[in-house]
């Protein structure tokens, strides 16, 4: 009779330990609403049954807000870079991104936009607080639900960077402009030229 | 010979009175055990004893790869926590596709240059393999775009002629995003897709990583698929700005996603690596201890059992002499 009494245990254990195991989540991604692709999932055990098949982004993104019906107040961001996630889930009143079409002020209940951005000026706006960034190229999603992501390469708050060294920068990159012979070179020295002439923007602007 | 072996048995018949008293009479005893003769049992002792230095060796050397390991996994996993962020906003516009059907699919299969590393190489490498005939039929053509000295050894054995590109030493210098877009860029440029998968370990925790595989559609694919509904669907309500025509800034888009999913694919890769590294070195470390022990015990008896049998064979031997 006590013979079965550590199979019982160990069965009791086990399914313990399985199931606080499928509940742990990342202990820095954002808790993790258990959907995976179904169909992906039944091909996957048609072809490699032995295999447990491999997860997918959608297992590990926060669900996103349902579109309201009526116009939120806030607008809400997130605003992430490769190396940092600079703002994330912060409700703001305004934010006003550098599109290639020129500088487009996103206000909550805005229409849902894809935006690609230039070098230029960033600013968040919140109560009576703005903070500026400027921002190398990137995308901007404005979504349904008045959520926007911002996603750029690399950005700076304004207060971090030297006039000076944005002035001889700009001298500089004029110069090989000008004396630039391959495309290459005159493509690479014209970035320079724009780069610098937003960064001279955004710092008297 | 005889007269040295009478001395020798002069002198341990002196100290055995005070052997098992004294450390130093007791050293000496196995000293003159080691000098004596070239019999059975030093051959043994010796054996055992090299066998012992190697192991300890071996134990020092994988306790030093599990300490640089550690010290570089705390470095790269605050990058890779905080490039969590990037992949996202894609996914939260197009959504996650990894069923979805198209004639040419590349496999991004991403591995390790340097060995050591536990098994995450080889679940890369078999996830690799059956998405690859998941993603394969009529009409279809799958290729693999391999990063990683590892997933090359062992793809290159029965899909050689699928592997496209082979990429090695990423991570000679620290990993930033310029590297990792360029790359992509290269991949882009020399590749033709409708869909790139790429096949890399998440980092969960220290002791565990989860494959995964992420999914990037080209623009075409991506506009046909928002015809045929689902999340892509809802893509027609997005308004495009900038750019001359749509299907540019959905170029750049899909250009721009795949370099930063890449770049967290390749850092989550980098810090699983160095997670796998610690754990198999840990183990090693443990088994090079367990066989110490117990080359230690073998030592001790065969070194115990060779005293008493001199000891039986001196005594017997007085015993004879005066008895």
């Amino acid at each position: 009779m006590y013979r079965h009494a550590p199979r019982l245990l160990t069965r009791v254990i086990g399914g313990g330990v399985r199931r606080s195991a499928t509940a742990r989540a990342f202990s820095t991604d954002l808790p993790a609403a258990p959907s995976e692709d179904a169909a992906f999932v039944e091909a996957w055990r048609k072809v490699a049954p032995n295999i447990d098949p491999p997860k997918t982004p959608l297992a590990f993104m926060k669900p996103r807000p349902p579109t309201p019906s009526s116009i939120p107040s806030k607008l809400t961001i997130n605003f992430v870079l490769p190396y940092q996630s600079e703002i994330s889930n912060k409700e703001v009143d305004m934010v006003i991104v550098p599109a290639t079409t020129g500088q487009m002020g996103v206000l909550p209940g805005h229409v849902a936009t894809i935006a690609e951005l230039k070098p230029g000026l960033l600013s968040v706006h919140e109560g009576s607080e703005v903070t500026k960034y400027f921002v190398s190229s990137g995308f901007a999603f404005v979504h349904g639900n008045s959520v926007t992501d911002i996603v750029a390469v690399e950005a700076v708050p304004v207060d971090r960077i030297d006039l000076s060294l944005v002035q001889k920068g700009l001298a500089d990159f004029t110069q090989k402009l000008n004396s630039a012979t391959t495309d290459l070179e005159k493509a690479e020295a014209q970035i320079g030229v724009d780069v610098h002439s937003a960064l001279n923007a955004a710092l008297s602007g | 010979m005889a007269m040295a072996a009478l001395r020798r048995e002069g002198r341990r018949l002196l100290l055995s009175p005070v052997s098992y008293n004294s450390p130093v009479a007791a050293r000496s005893a196995i000293l003159s055990d080691e000098l004596g003769p070239m019999g059975a049992r030093s051959v043994s002792t010796q054996a055992v004893r090299n066998r012992m230095k190697s192991v300890k060796n071996i134990q020092k050397i994988t306790k030093a790869m599990k300490m640089v390991a550690a010290s570089k996994l705390r470095a790269v996993q605050v990058r890779t926590e905080n490039s969590r962020g990037i992949w996202q906003p894609f996914t939260a516009l197009l959504g996650d596709n990894p069923s979805v059907d198209v004639k040419k699919n590349v496999i991004v299969a991403i591995t390790s240059d340097k060995g050591l590393c536990g098994g995450i190489n080889s679940t890369s490498v078999k996830v690799s393999k059956a998405l690859y005939k998941l993603t394969s039929g009529p009409e279809k053509e799958t290729k693999y775009v391999v990063l990683g000295e590892k997933g090359k050894v062992q793809l290159v054995r029965d899909s050689k002629n699928s592997i496209e590109m082979n990429i090695t030493e990423l991570q000679k210098n620290p990993l930033n995003y310029t590297q990792v877009s360029v790359l992509a860029d290269d991949i882009l440029k020399n590749m033709e897709y409708d869909a790139l998968r790429i096949i890399y370990n998440k980092f969960q925790s220290v002791v565990s990583f989860l494959p995964t595989v992420s999914t990037i559609l080209s623009p075409e694919t991506v506009e046909k698929e928002s015809e045929a509904g689902g999340k892509l669907g809802s893509l027609d309500f997005y308004e495009i700005e900038g750019g001359d025509t749509k299907a540019e800034v959905l170029q750049n888009l899909a250009e721009f996603q795949f370099s930063c999913v890449l770049f967290n694919a390749v850092l989550e890769n980098a810090c699983s690596e160095l997670g796998a590294r610690m754990s198999a070195m840990d183990s090693s470390s443990r088994n090079a201890g367990e066989m110490l022990d117990r080359l230690t015990l073998t030592y001790n008896r065969t070194r115990q059992a060779s005293i008493t049998t001199e000891l039986i064979e001196i005594i017997s031997g007085a015993s004879a002499l005066t008895g």
